[in-house]
């Protein structure tokens, strides 16, 4: 059955190219995907015969490799509902330029496979592969529909991500050949790796690849300019859905493999999630448009995962990390998905996005104002939303292992500057909301067109997400257990 | 019928906002009888012990269920009846003095909302439910003041609201996060014993460390409650709609931090004041928030600001009482000042709606032959402020003195407070209510319609009877001997220090029409909000984050990690050449490249 999930989006991939209505045909196709998602995951709360939904066929002998499609756990299961959650939005929401429809819609499917197939494979060379057929659609779009520079950009990030796929490469080869096998749950039942030297090494070519792609400080520089530019499906999936893979390796792969090669590189990485925070944070509040604020944003909040892997790899048994981190991933994804969603709405109706050209949009645009103010506190940590759940859960766990007797260690002082995110975050979001929605309205805002019911059915699909998993975390965390 | 408390405003709230925003008439009947309700529910409750729980969120041990719960005591109740009595009285206020507004259901929602979200706080039984719910009286308090979003300066004000309470919290979650690490437990009840084990396990580390986790809980306490050097947002706020500044500015949610501070007091023990240095410090943030808030109100011209000032002056009188270890005179005094501030604000709200949105006192005057009923109540919400002997803010402000008398330089500050609390406060009633009125407007004014003024009266009663025996038990906490009369020397200081307040400033400002005095330090505020605006506004948030915006741009993009993109990407560019820039084809290259060097890889091994 999980194997439907990848064949409704490439089937209807082929469709578009065979000249069926783009927009209709990728519509049903996340519709679909959507409605089998929520059944997965309904049948993976309800019962143990989930397993009939895994799918597996052998692709080749020696090495053993198997296109084996598994609702693993309960992180591929949540990845997988962020996926089909955001995929129907983006692609509900976006408006692909006139004659471009095709390519429009049919990469946004393609990405959407892509993240899908990486998150339920249980094979590291299909986790693997997966991912990078969803990478070329999104330099795709980029190149070709991208805003401003587009060709420089989706150079940018072709080289950037496609370095960091070669690093992790390099590190997926030699935990498979440390291991003698690709399957992840038959390295799972190994435990971690005995060699300590080759878990150091081993962890330091993940937690580069991974980082990477997530962009860790300082190698974020290619993702703001890249959604910036990006059509605005193209930036909903990658950053809401796609980038959560290199996330989801750390903690598939990573975390129980490499246990100890991850807590040697410890302190570096508290740094670099730090950079993220608070520098890439600093940056954000300096930024004059809202795709390049959003932008940065989104990996100022990598930061905040990244300390929940860091929770992980500090000694000591961490069983709140793994659920906090994995709610903040899909919080984020949805947040951010309905951000760039907005913004993207924002740009239609004004013909800007520059902070200070726009102002007193929630006059003519209220239902627009409403729902950019519910993600925007959202995405700062209001709780009630699910961003907050993620955020003090993983803030809980950085202290879960304190020993009042030796001081504070470098996961919870890490976790104390972290947590002066919230002041940078919600400044430049106040910001930006008091210049897009506030104050008098200007030329370009006073006739702006607000939401219509159809146009408000993605969004408000993201915002009760948001409030469902924001009041009730169980209903994630139960997922979990 | 506790859960009630909870979900009755919210779901006025919720319904006002899906269904009602084109029906202000039903929206505000809504909120409005959602609030009387839970009033009525609160006298029920009054005094009852008792706990309830909806789990939030099940982690692992050693955390467990992080619970939504409802814990009842006498502190609890009290406050609920604080906060729903003035809750109501406002929101009836309110019909009248929004009722030509054109976004009143929104008005409507977003104070249900702040009903939802304080009686959360109130009623909180663990730190992380106060953390959730104070951050939504957060949220509540800057859609309130952002109520006319398109007049930039109450945009500003409720972004500035926001941000500088932001960073209490910022210090709110440490220290929370610390008395985790400490103890093991975010539950109130639990936290007492597991302290008591703690300290036994580590003397040692005991009260350094203790300190410092209730300076940073503290740090909360100081956003909310908008002690220095967060107080600047306070008078900003009043931008807002004058019943939000009575409800929320004044008697309800700028009193959380000290409610949440005695919270602490009562479930970890007075000894986390009086034995670590953080009462020491807090009591000192207190008394000098009180001199300098009470130093800039003698000189501002704005009828909410000046109220505004004294509103941080006497909430510095708490918090100085709670770090001396005399919470319950601090809540006492919370108690009192919440129906006489409220009272305050909603009269002077009654005389900006009469003299046509004018709030300069200057251009008042006069105003008690005009409105005599408003002007009455307005007069006995005045003497319990300055503690004129028998109103409700003498015992309660006798109170606060008596929990300073062990530190002499505090008890000399509060002295000092308590001689320029009658001085404002009798310039701001001699020139708005007396002489004759300086303006068309004022002169125009006339008395306000019923629904607005039986709140006045209302509060007014309780203004001066709230602090008496049998009264009081409505109050959260009392100290031994509230409410008695005795004539002591504390007596004799606190009459003088009236006397010595009001009649100075009888005679100075009787009959004046513009102010005699001028004290830019203190018009100027101490120049502090200048200050804030060139460090932290213009200076870090401005400057700084370009400054890093600069070194991202060209040291890591340019540089760092981008002298090696341009390194490939100049080789690339040899490929680029041999594929006429084309990038369709180029990225479907790589990704095939990409699989197949993962597939020789494999292969070959």
């Amino acid at each position: 059955m999980l194997l439907a999930l990848l064949l409704i989006p490439l089937l209807a991939f082929a469709a578009i190219l065979s000249g069926s209505k783009a927009r209709t045909a990728a519509t049903i196709a996340a519709g679909l995907n959507l409605v089998l998602g929520l059944a997965a995951a309904l049948s993976f709360a309800l019962s143990d015969s989930s397993r009939l939904w895994n799918f597996s066929v052998d692709v080749l002998q020696r090495p053993h490799i198997q296109l084996s499609l598994e609702l693993f756990d309960g992180m591929s299961v949540i990845m997988l509902l962020l996926s089909v959650i955001v995929t129907f939005a983006a692609v509900f929401s976006g408006k692909a330029p006139d004659g471009r429809e095709k390519l429009y819609y049919g990469s946004s499917l393609l990405i959407s496979a892509g993240a899908i197939g990486a998150f339920l494979s249980t094979d590291l060379f299909f986790f693997y592969a997966f991912h990078e057929l969803a990478l070329i659609p999104t330099f795709l779009m980029i190149g070709m529909l991208g805003r401003g520079d587009r060709k420089a950009i989706a150079w940018k990030i072709t080289i950037y991500l496609g370095f960091g796929s070669l690093v992790l490469l390099a590190g997926l080869v030699w935990l498979a050949s440390a291991f003698g096998t690709f399957s992840i749950p038959a390295m799972l039942e190994q435990g971690p790796l005995a060699d300590a030297s080759a878990q150091k090494s081993i962890a330091a070519f993940l937690i580069l690849g991974f980082g990477i792609l997530v962009s860790l400080f300082p190698f974020h520089s290619w993702a703001a300019p890249a959604y910036a530019s990006a059509p605005a499906p193209t930036a909903m999936l990658h950053a809401g859905v796609l980038k959560k893979f290199g996330l989801y390796g750390l903690l598939r792969l990573a975390v129980p493999l490499l246990p100890d090669g991850l807590s040697a590189w410890l302190v570096p990485l508290c740094v670099l999630l730090l950079g993220n925070i608070v520098w890439v944070g600093l940056v954000t509040i300096s930024q004059k448009r809202l795709d390049g604020m959003l932008g940065n944003s989104s990996v100022m909040h990598m930061g905040y995962i990244f300390l929940g892997i860091a929770a992980l790899a500090a000694p000591g048994l961490n069983e709140i990390a793994l659920p906090a981190a994995v709610l903040l991933m899909f919080a984020h994804g949805i947040s951010i998905a309905m951000l760039f969603g907005l913004a993207d709405r924002i740009e239609r109706v004004t013909g800007t996005l520059d902070l200070q050209k726009l102002g007193g949009l929630a006059k003519s645009a209220p239902a627009l104002a409403f729902l950019f103010g519910l993600v925007g506190m959202a995405s700062i940590g209001l709780p009630g939303l699910a961003n907050f759940a993620g955020e003090v859960m993983i803030f809980i766990a950085s202290f879960v292992n304190y020993d009042p007797a030796a001081g504070l260690g470098p996961v919870q002082i890490t976790c104390i500057i972290a947590i002066s995110g919230v002041v940078i975050s919600a400044v430049y979001m106040l910001r930006a909301y008091r210049s897009i929605f506030q104050g008098p309205a200007v030329d370009c805002t006073r006739k702006a067109a607000d939401l219509t019911l159809s146009d408000r059915i993605p969004a408000v699909l993201l915002a009760v997400t948001l409030l469902a998993v924001g009041i009730f975390p169980n209903l994630l965390l139960s997922l979990l257990k | 019928m506790a859960w009630l408390l909870l979900l009755l405003p919210l779901l006025s709230a919720a319904a006002n906002h899906l269904f009602l925003k084109r029906n202000a008439f039903l929206a505000s009947m809504l909120s409005v009888g959602s609030v009387v309700a839970t009033f009525v529910i609160s006298l029920l409750l009054l005094g009852a012990t008792d706990s309830y729980a909806f789990t939030w969120a099940s982690l692992p041990e050693p955390v467990g269920n992080l619970s939504i719960s409802l814990k009842l005591d006498q502190l609890a109740t009290g406050m609920m009846i604080v906060v729903t009595g003035i809750g109501m009285l406002v929101h009836i206020f309110s019909l009248a003095y929004m009722a030509d507004d054109s976004a009143k259901a929104r008005y409507f929602t977003c104070l249900s909302l702040f009903m939802f979200s304080m009686t959360g706080i109130v009623l909180a039984g663990n730190f992380i439910m106060t953390f959730m719910f104070w951050e939504l009286v957060g949220l509540s308090s800057y859609l309130l003041i952002g109520h006319w979003y398109e007049k930039n300066s109450a945009a500003d004000a409720a972004k500035k609201a926001f941000l500088v309470n932001r960073i209490g919290d910022f210090g709110f979650m440490v220290g929370i996060l610390l008395l985790f690490g400490i103890t093991g437990t975010f539950i109130f009840d639990e936290m007492g014993a597991k302290l008591a084990a703690f300290e036994s396990a580590y003397p040692g580390c005991y009260p350094c460390l203790l300190g410092t986790a209730i300076l940073c809980v503290f740090c909360g306490a100081v956003g909310k409650s908008a002690q220095l050097p967060l107080h600047v947002w306070l008078p900003d706020a009043m931008e807002g709609p004058t019943p939000v500044s009575a409800l929320i500015h004044a008697a309800t949610m700028v009193a959380a931090g000290v409610y949440m501070l005695y919270r602490v007091h009562l479930s970890l023990g007075v000894e986390v004041f009086t034995e670590t240095m953080a009462g020491e410090v807090i009591a000192w943030v207190g008394g000098l928030t009180a001199l300098a808030a009470a130093l800039m109100a003698t000189q501002q011209d704005d009828i909410k600001r000046i109220l505004a000032y004294s509103t941080l002056s006497q909430l510095g009188y708490m918090v100085m009482a709670t770090g001396l270890g005399g919470g319950d005179a601090g809540m006492f005094h919370l108690f009192t000042h919440a129906w006489f501030k409220a009272l305050l604000f909603l009269g002077s709200g009654a005389v900006i709606y009469a003299c046509h949105h004018q709030q300069n006192i200057w251009k008042m005057g006069g105003l008690l032959k005009k409105m005599p009923i408003t002007g009455i109540t307005f007069f006995l919400g005045f003497l319990a402020l300055i503690a004129v002997p028998f109103t409700s803010g003498f015992f309660s402000k006798e109170a606060i003195l008596h929990a300073a008398e062990g530190n002499p330089p505090l008890f000399w500050i509060a002295v000092a407070v308590a001689v320029l609390t009658p001085f404002y406060m009798t310039r701001l009633f001699v020139v708005t209510f007396l002489g004759s009125p300086s303006s068309d407007d004022a002169d125009h004014a006339k008395e306000v319609s019923p629904l607005m003024f039986v709140p006045l009266v209302l509060l007014a009663v309780l203004a001066v009877i709230a602090g008496y025996k049998g009264i009081n038990t409505l109050a959260p906490a009392l100290p031994a001997h509230a409410g008695e009369f005795h004539v002591n020397p504390l007596f004799w200081i606190s009459l003088g220090a009236l006397l010595a307040g009001s009649i100075p400033a009888f005679i100075i400002y009787s009959g004046r029409t513009k102010d005699p005095l001028s004290i830019p330090l203190f018009r100027e505020r101490f120049y502090l909000d200048a200050i804030y605006d060139k460090v932290f506004v213009r200076g870090i948030q401005d400057g700084g984050a370009a400054l890093i915006h600069f070194f991202d741009e060209f040291l890591i993009n340019g540089v760092l990690v981008g002298g090696s993109t341009r390194l490939v990407q100049s080789v690339g560019g040899l490929f680029r050449r041999a594929q006429n820039g084309n990038l369709q084809a180029y990225a479907f290259a790589f990704g095939l490249g990409v699989i197949a060097v993962i597939y020789f890889t494999v292969f070959w091994k």
